[in-house]
């Protein structure tokens, strides 16, 4: 790389420090003397991954990423104006105008389930006080909806709904038969002694027993398959990283929860921290990967926090570092912060962004496997994912196979929101009814007829009430050509303009696209389009959709990831079901 | 690391094809005489996949492939002129032209009429199709930049940095529909890394960044590429050797480019052989 160059606006001391407390003041590059400089590209593409921490620093520090704010970590990090400027634009939580107020920005949601609450409202009553709100996509609080997620200025962001105290945590609190819940409420999120109290670490000690291979070996076995969405065998991808003999190699968790009506691994995060670090000290064994990350979203501050102590706690009493628990093995986790773009849960675009480059997801081959975080052996699992994998380390296959189905052994969070009676994260057994579940959520609220549940979120689909008697598996689900996803189940009555919720999915994806490839970035502009110009004339014609079978299929076909491939299926899923109607 | 000298059998629309090992299927299909429409692809850079214009369909893989990234493997079936191809492709083409003006992506042209895209259909009553909707930047006497044509190929943004000219002026900023290729904050070309070695030109597909000299000339309606010729010559300012093609209409010299097959330049040049040919003509008097 060339000697960069920097444009004349300086940073103030404001900026400076901020960035000095985030990455340090240590130059990527050193020019000693004229001939003699110290650091080049390799140092360069060492440091590069400090850029977001580096870009929050600027943002929480003004309110605002400066020319100035921006010059100055581009010369530290060695990075290109140009390209900085690209990653900082590219997410939702920075800002590159200097805004007209000072003081803390409100971001309320606008997605599905707080779409159908008060939210307007909601923003009107904080517009008229004076205050600033930004109009965001899915905020994860879906069972507290609507929900509010405050970015400070100068100080640390918030959530309003933590500050409250909740004596029942989840719904289904006492309840024995819970696996991947157990913990929540019971063991104190802030302590280390009360988690090994509630047998926490016995699954590494369990770990180590096996040896690494045992660990694959019983993944393998035991059925588990990835709960974000795609339901890959999370064993095949630990067997596969742990073969790789390139090395460093790397486990991440991926945290970046942005699915519309996912919140279970907030949860999580949130009240079982130290088990999501165990458990990525049991991947880390497993797959011989030395370093640790958690990539998590933005909007999260409490589970942030929460993380952040539970690693401080668990280095502090050797489970994490140069032995890490015992283990004779190296392992030491980084938690990186995502800054708003729900694109960065997918997982090469996650790497994208993590490395310090824009979020935008790359082809696949190559797999994250053989070429993931820094083009290393990588293997990335989500928090329910990684919390299975305790269970089977510390019972065993067979044992975890005595739950759910053949095809879906064990159990599954469920992210009940919308209408419904006691919305909140639940554990049941594959297997378990569409219609059990939501009774056991306390049935949909108010006097009027089921129409729909949203399945997966904003990339899964719609189903009527005919899919009641659906038993939750992958299998069934998938025959009936709908997802279980991450797990979002969003009931909606017929009081319900469902017209309205299309065209904000549509609106979603579109503000969602990478931009990187045409049917994407294209596609979802173009399907916005048509819903909101058929919302507007409430005209269904033949040719709006044909036009959205034409723009869904190319999103299917040709996108580069999974965001374009299903940015229509609810939509498509939704015209099928005669749910966006001709008139009201 | 791919044995240099193995052979990969594959079928490509029920032909049987044998290429080195490594070859995209892309460079399979031509060798097979199959013509593949590509936007974001050149020769002289790594391919970024963005576009989805040439994709295929690969016989096991759930969606389709882009042809200039994919290497081919042992067995493998493509299918160039399936309907899902044909229909993605279409689509694309769609896309760009309803939102880009693709009025000088002559190549392009071609292929809107083979798949018979209509470009005008999204635009519904009361409601145009969203478009880039950009001023052509005019900064400096040598080159403009008119994102109203852009389609986000990335092949400036490679040019400017990794693999050519390593000033990394200009990279992809903002999001979705909304991305667009900018400096810092959008400073001007002077005022950025830019040094003006004119590379980005040289690959843009759409006529998005061009000479300031075509610019004017077909404001002016005096742009026409029937009567122009082409002069190969070797760049006089520095021993390098680069070649140049001299392109003139009325025997003056209009613009400056490199052939991507030329062993020096692989089609970049510097600010001297872009734009130092300014002495051999004098400034047009009228």
């Amino acid at each position: 790389m060339a000697d960069l160059f920097i444009g004349p606006d300086y940073a103030d001391g404001v900026e400076i420090a901020a960035v000095t407390a985030a990455i340090g003041d240590d130059p990527a590059v050193v020019h000693e003397t004229e001939r003699l400089v110290i650091g080049g590209g390799a140092r360069r593409h060492e440091r590069r991954h400090l850029l977001l921490p580096a870009l929050h620093a600027l943002q929480r520090a003004k309110g605002w990423i400066s020319p100035g704010g921006l010059n100055h970590v581009s010369e530290l990090l060695q990075v290109p104006p140009a390209e900085a400027y690209g990653v900082a634009s590219f997410y939702e939580m920075f800002r590159l105008d200097e805004p007209e107020s000072d003081g803390a920005v409100t971001h309320v949601c606008v997605d599905a389930a707080c779409q159908i609450t008060a939210n307007e409202d909601l923003i009107a009553e904080i517009e008229a006080a004076g205050g600033r709100v930004h109009r965001s996509p899915c905020l994860g609080q879906c069972e507290r909806a609507p929900a509010r997620f405050v970015q400070g200025v100068g100080g640390p962001d918030h959530v309003p709904a933590d500050e409250v105290v909740v004596e029942r945590k989840i719904p289904q609190q006492g309840d024995s038969a819970l696996r991947l819940l157990k913990n929540i409420g019971l063991v104190d999120p802030t302590s280390l002694a009360s988690y090994r109290q509630h047998g926490g670490y016995t699954a590494l000690e369990r770990a180590i027993e096996l040896g690494s291979e045992g660990v694959c070996d019983a993944v393998v076995e035991s059925g588990l398959s990835g709960r974000g969405g795609a339901a890959f065998p999370t064993g095949q991808k630990w067997r596969a990283v742990a073969a790789e003999r390139d090395r460093p190699k790397h486990v991440v968790a991926n945290c970046d929860e942005s699915e519309p009506g996912t919140f279970k691994d907030r949860v999580l995060m949130e009240n079982d921290p130290f088990a999501i670090i165990e458990a990525l000290t049991v991947a880390g064994f497993a797959t011989g990967a030395e370093n640790g990350w958690i990539y998590i979203r933005g909007e999260y501050p409490l589970a942030t926090d929460r993380l952040r102590h539970a690693i401080d706690q668990c280095r502090g009493a050797g489970l994490l570092g140069a032995d890490a628990a015992g283990t004779g093995h190296a392992f030491d986790i980084e938690i990186r912060r995502g800054a708003g773009a729900y694109i960065c849960g997918e997982e090469t675009a996650l790497f994208a962004s993590l490395e310090g480059f824009r979020g935008e997801p790359r082809s696949k081959p190559p797999f994250p496997t053989t070429h993931g975080l820094f083009g290393e052996p990588t293997a990335i699992n989500n928090p329910e994912t990684l919390i299975n994998a305790l269970d089977v380390v510390l019972h065993g296959a067979a044992e975890y196979r005595s739950r759910g189905t053949e095809q879906s052994p064990g159990t599954k969070l469920l992210c009940v929101s919308g209408q419904i009676g006691r919305p909140g994260v639940y554990e049941v057994e594959f297997g378990t009814t569409l219609g059990q579940v939501i009774d056991l959520a306390g049935g949909i609220t108010g006097s009027r007829n089921l129409a729909a549940v949203l399945m997966g979120g904003a990339a899964g689909t719609f189903v009527g009430p005919e899919a009641l008697d659906m038993p939750l598996t992958l299998e069934d689900t998938r025959k009936r050509g709908t997802t279980l996803g991450s797990g979002v189940v969003m009931p909606f009555t017929d009081e319900i303009d469902m017209t309205a919720i299309c065209v904000r999915i549509s609106e979603f994806f579109r503000n969602e696209s990478c931009g990187q490839c045409v049917p994407c970035r294209v596609g979802t502009v173009r399907q916005n389009e048509t819903l909101v110009q058929i919302q507007r004339t409430r005209g269904l014609t033949a040719q709006r959709r044909d036009l959205m079978g034409d723009v869904g299929q190319v999103m299917a076909d040709a996108s580069i990831c999974g965001l374009g491939h299903t940015a229509a299926s609810a939509i498509n899923s939704a015209l099928a079901l005669g749910l966006i109607r001709e008139a009201v | 690391m791919t044995d240099p000298k193995a052979t990969v059998s594959l079928t490509i629309d029920g032909r049987r094809v044998h290429v080195p090992a490594g070859t995209s299927i892309h460079k399979a299909c031509e060798a097979a005489n199959i013509d593949t429409p590509t936007l974001c692809w050149a020769e002289n850079l790594t391919p970024v996949n963005v576009c989805r214009v040439c994709v295929v369909e690969v016989e096991g893989s759930r969606a389709l492939v882009p042809s200039c990234a994919r290497a081919v493997e042992e067995d493998m079936i493509v299918e160039t002129d399936s309907e899902r191809v044909r229909h993605s492709r279409k689509m694309v083409l769609e896309f760009l032209g309803s939102g880009v003006d693709l009025s000088q992506a002559d190549e392009l042209a071609e292929w809107v009429d083979h798949y018979g895209a209509d470009l005008d259909r999204y635009d519904q009553p009361g409601l145009p199709a969203q478009r880039m909707n950009e001023k052509p930047k005019i900064q400096d006497d040598l080159y403009i930049r008119d994102y109203d044509k852009c389609v986000l190929c990335y092949k400036c943004v490679e040019a400017c940095g990794d693999d050519a000219q390593h000033t990394y002026a200009i990279a992809v900023s903002g999001r979705g529909f909304d991305a667009r290729i900018s400096t810092e904050f959008d400073v001007t070309l002077p005022d950025s890394a830019c040094v003006y070695c004119g590379n980005c030109i040289g690959v843009c597909p759409t006529g998005a960044i061009q000479f300031k000299t075509e610019f004017d000339m077909r404001e002016a309606g005096e742009w026409r590429p029937e009567d122009q010729s082409v002069t190969t010559t070797v760049c006089s300012f520095c021993g390098v050797g680069c070649n140049l093609e001299l392109h003139t209409q009325d025997d003056r010299i209009v613009k400056v480019t490199s052939p991507t097959d030329h062993s020096v330049t692989q089609g970049h040049l510097c600010i001297k052989g872009r734009f130092g040919w300014t002495y051999v003509q004098p400034p047009k008097r009228r």
